[in-house]
């Protein structure tokens, strides 16, 4: 059995008579993006504080691959500290100091490099989080969405192994905030840090997390992969994520998951057995490269118009949809056959690429952090559903049905 | 009316109070009191202790030169303009009190010595208290309450080092040149006022400072100036990095009290200081 990279033994943390951490137990392994979700005021910053060693735990022990960190030996502890990295939920910037400072401070103070190598290594971090324009300004001088962006570009600067990040798309608006999931995402990737969050973004961090934590009444009462969440029957279920969820998913417009679920399972329920209806799979390829080359918030902009634009062309003839991961829709067409869908999607596929991708091209291209252009291309694929059948297998159908519908090229649009 | 003190709950007797409580409280008061402040100044020896090691840590001379900036350079123009002033008011009330005893020609003497000795190390530290150490204390205070001093420890650069160590080293270089500057200036406001205004002679009031102001005198004000320098940074500083530890206030609030905590003590310290070191020194 593989050995966690932290695990909490029955962490109990007390502050006055208040028992805010109550015999905790947790897993998080090494390479994964793992989420603590819950309530606020519940506990979960100070969770985060003791794998860093900021506060220590009235009782249990917090383990750092299968020693507890309490009893590491100077230089063990040095080692340690030396790969972990917190972004803080009100960032504590230092605002006697640019954003440039700010992001340069840990390399000045704790690495031994020379000024043309902190230099390169800021402004590539402070280019990267799209702070270009503001790098000699004072963090005052920005607005909390970007103070944010300041903070995650001074937490991944020393290329750490382990990177902690307490609420780190408070206080964006819901394109920055997938701009800075789909960031720290990529930056796992490349990096293959280990990236432990605490956030109340339902569901949009469940596209990002291979496990989710879930903290409720001081205790970690759950912990799997957000597959897993799904089938958790719980109080903290119906308390937290119902509340964090919201009726559509904020990017999009669309249906969140929870209740594009609970729409399918109504319309369902009112089909005979022999009826069937249409489920369409839309994929944005080459996401990754979009946010390459045009910065990751042109790419949430992508999204965000590709989901706007199904919902108007789906949603006139009685479909519902849904973000089903980073870069798929779902669509269902409750009342369409497969030959009726495919004629639907045909129209959909000649608008798309006659006005669609050419709108969404020019809206990506404004919030682009760079003149160049980049190819993309969308697939559909179609699947027929029946009442008996399980949803996912349908979509796994239409992805294998999937081909090119649209295609954005940077020639035509010159 | 008699109560069985045996029927009572033990919380209650404070609050009623028993006749020995009524006695025994305000020694409990005292003591504790006192060991809080026993314990503040253990705490705040190897607070400085620890801080001064780290003075001589790399990278701190970028630090140190900015906060010689703050507290030094920036400092010129107040401790000029007192200074000018403290030595014209010298010059006026020794005058005088002198030339009651036609001993007018020892006002060289007079102003000189009770700045060098005296007024000036006291004067410049009081003025650095408030312009630069009120500033040290908000500024760290606001770091504390803010998680900026908490983010350093997460960056592994270790707050004292970061934040108190340049202070320090600052203060230890400031204070004396500005002690110098200020009996500089002083002198030169006796001789406006005693000399342009009152008309001693200018030849007599120069040579009288020149004879009667010696090394010892000028050492002794300098080491008055190391020891202020010492302890208003430390009040200060510390004040400030635990801020978030006091129990009467919290936030904005809590950097504000810490803020003239810091000023009253140092200025009270000073004075104690002062006299303690001038017993030791004289």
């Amino acid at each position: 059995m593989e050995t966690p990279l932290i695990e909490f033994k029955n962490v109990t943390k007390r502050f006055g008579p208040r028992t805010i951490l109550d015999q905790v137990n947790l897993r998080i392994y090494e390479g994964q993006v793992s989420t603590i979700i819950g309530k606020s005021g519940t506990g979960k910053s100070v969770l985060l504080k003791h794998i860093i060693g900021l506060l220590s735990p009235d009782e249990g022990s917090v383990l750092f691959r299968g020693n507890p960190i309490a009893s590491l030996k100077k230089s063990e502890w040095d080692a340690y500290r030396v790969q972990i990295s917190y972004m803080f939920q009100n960032n504590a910037l230092f605002d006697s100091m640019t954003v440039h400072d700010n992001v340069a401070l840990p390399l000045r103070q704790t690495m031994n490099l020379s000024k043309s190598e902190i230099e390169r290594r800021v402004m590539a971090r402070i280019e990267q989080t799209e702070l270009a324009e503001v790098v000699y300004k004072y963090p005052s001088e920005l607005s909390g969405g970007m103070q944010k962006r300041v903070a995650l570009s001074r937490a991944l600067v020393t290329d750490p192994t382990i990177v902690l990040f307490d609420e780190p798309t408070t206080g964006q608006d819901p394109i920055r905030k997938n701009a800075i999931l789909a960031m720290i995402a990529e930056y796992q990737r490349k990096l293959g840090f280990t990236a432990i969050l605490i956030s109340h973004e339902i569901p949009d961090v469940f596209f990002i997390s291979n496990r989710i934590l879930a903290l409720y009444d001081g205790k970690i009462v759950f912990q799997g992969t957000p597959e897993e969440l799904d089938e958790f029957e719980h109080p903290f279920k119906d308390e937290v994520i119902q509340s964090l969820e919201g009726f559509q998913e904020e990017l999009t417009g669309l249906y969140s998951q929870r209740h594009f679920k609970v729409r399918y399972q109504a319309d369902l329920s009112r089909k005979r057995r022999d009826e069937t209806y249409a489920i369409a799979l839309f994929t944005l390829e080459e996401l990754e490269a979009i946010s390459n080359v045009l910065g990751h918030t042109a790419a949430q902009e992508i999204i965000r118009a590709m989901g706007a634009y199904i919902d108007k062309h789906f949603g006139a003839v009685g479909g519902f949809s849904t973000r089903h991961s980073i870069n798929e829709f779902v669509t269902v067409l409750p009342y369409s056959d497969l030959d009726e869908a495919g004629r639907i999607l045909e129209d959909f596929a000649k608008d798309f690429q006659d006005r669609g991708i050419r709108d969404i091209g020019s809206v990506a291209q404004k919030e682009a952090n760079s003149a160049e252009c980049i190819d993309f291309t969308i697939l559909a694929g179609l699947a027929q559903g029946k009442p008996f059948v399980e949803m996912e297998s349908i979509i796994e159908f239409a992805k294998f049905r999937q081909q090119e519908i649209a295609r954005f090229q940077c020639e035509l649009r010159r | 009316m008699t109560t069985n003190s045996h029927d009572q709950d033990p919380g209650e007797n404070e609050v009623t109070g028993r006749p020995g409580t009524f006695l025994t409280r305000p020694f409990a008061v005292f003591g504790r009191k006192v060991i809080s402040w026993v314990d503040h100044m253990g705490a705040a020896a190897i607070f400085l202790g620890k801080a001064c090691v780290m003075i001589f840590r790399p990278k701190q001379i970028p630090g140190i030169i900015q906060q010689i900036y703050y507290i030094g350079a920036k400092s010129i123009t107040i401790i000029m303009l007192v200074g000018f002033f403290t030595g014209m008011v010298l010059g006026l009330q020794s005058y005088h009190a002198l030339v009651k005893f036609g001993a007018q020609g020892a006002l060289g003497t007079l102003v000189a010595l009770s700045l060098v000795r005296e007024l000036g190390p006291v004067l410049t530290a009081i003025m650095i208290t408030a312009r630069a150490g009120s500033a040290m204390t908000a500024e760290i205070g606001i770091q504390r309450i803010s998680e900026q001093i908490d983010a350093l420890d997460t960056m592994r650069i270790d707050p004292l080092k970061f934040l108190i160590s340049p202070r320090i080293a600052a203060s230890i270089i400031s204070f004396p040149l500005l002690t110098a500057l200020f009996d500089l200036i002083g002198i030169l406001g006796g001789f406006l006022s005693g000399v342009v205004l009152l008309g001693v002679n200018a030849g007599t009031y120069f040579h009288r400072v020149q004879s009667s102001v010696e090394m010892k005198d000028i050492t002794d004000g300098f080491i008055k100036a190391l020891v202020f320098a010492v302890i208003v940074t430390t009040v200060c500083c510390y004040q400030g990095y635990f801020t978030h530890m006091r129990t009467d206030s919290y936030g904005a609030k809590g950097v504000s009290l810490s803020t003239t905590s810091a000023v009253v003590l140092s200025c009270v310290l000073i004075l104690v200081a002062d006299y303690v070191v001038t017993s030791f020194l004289i």
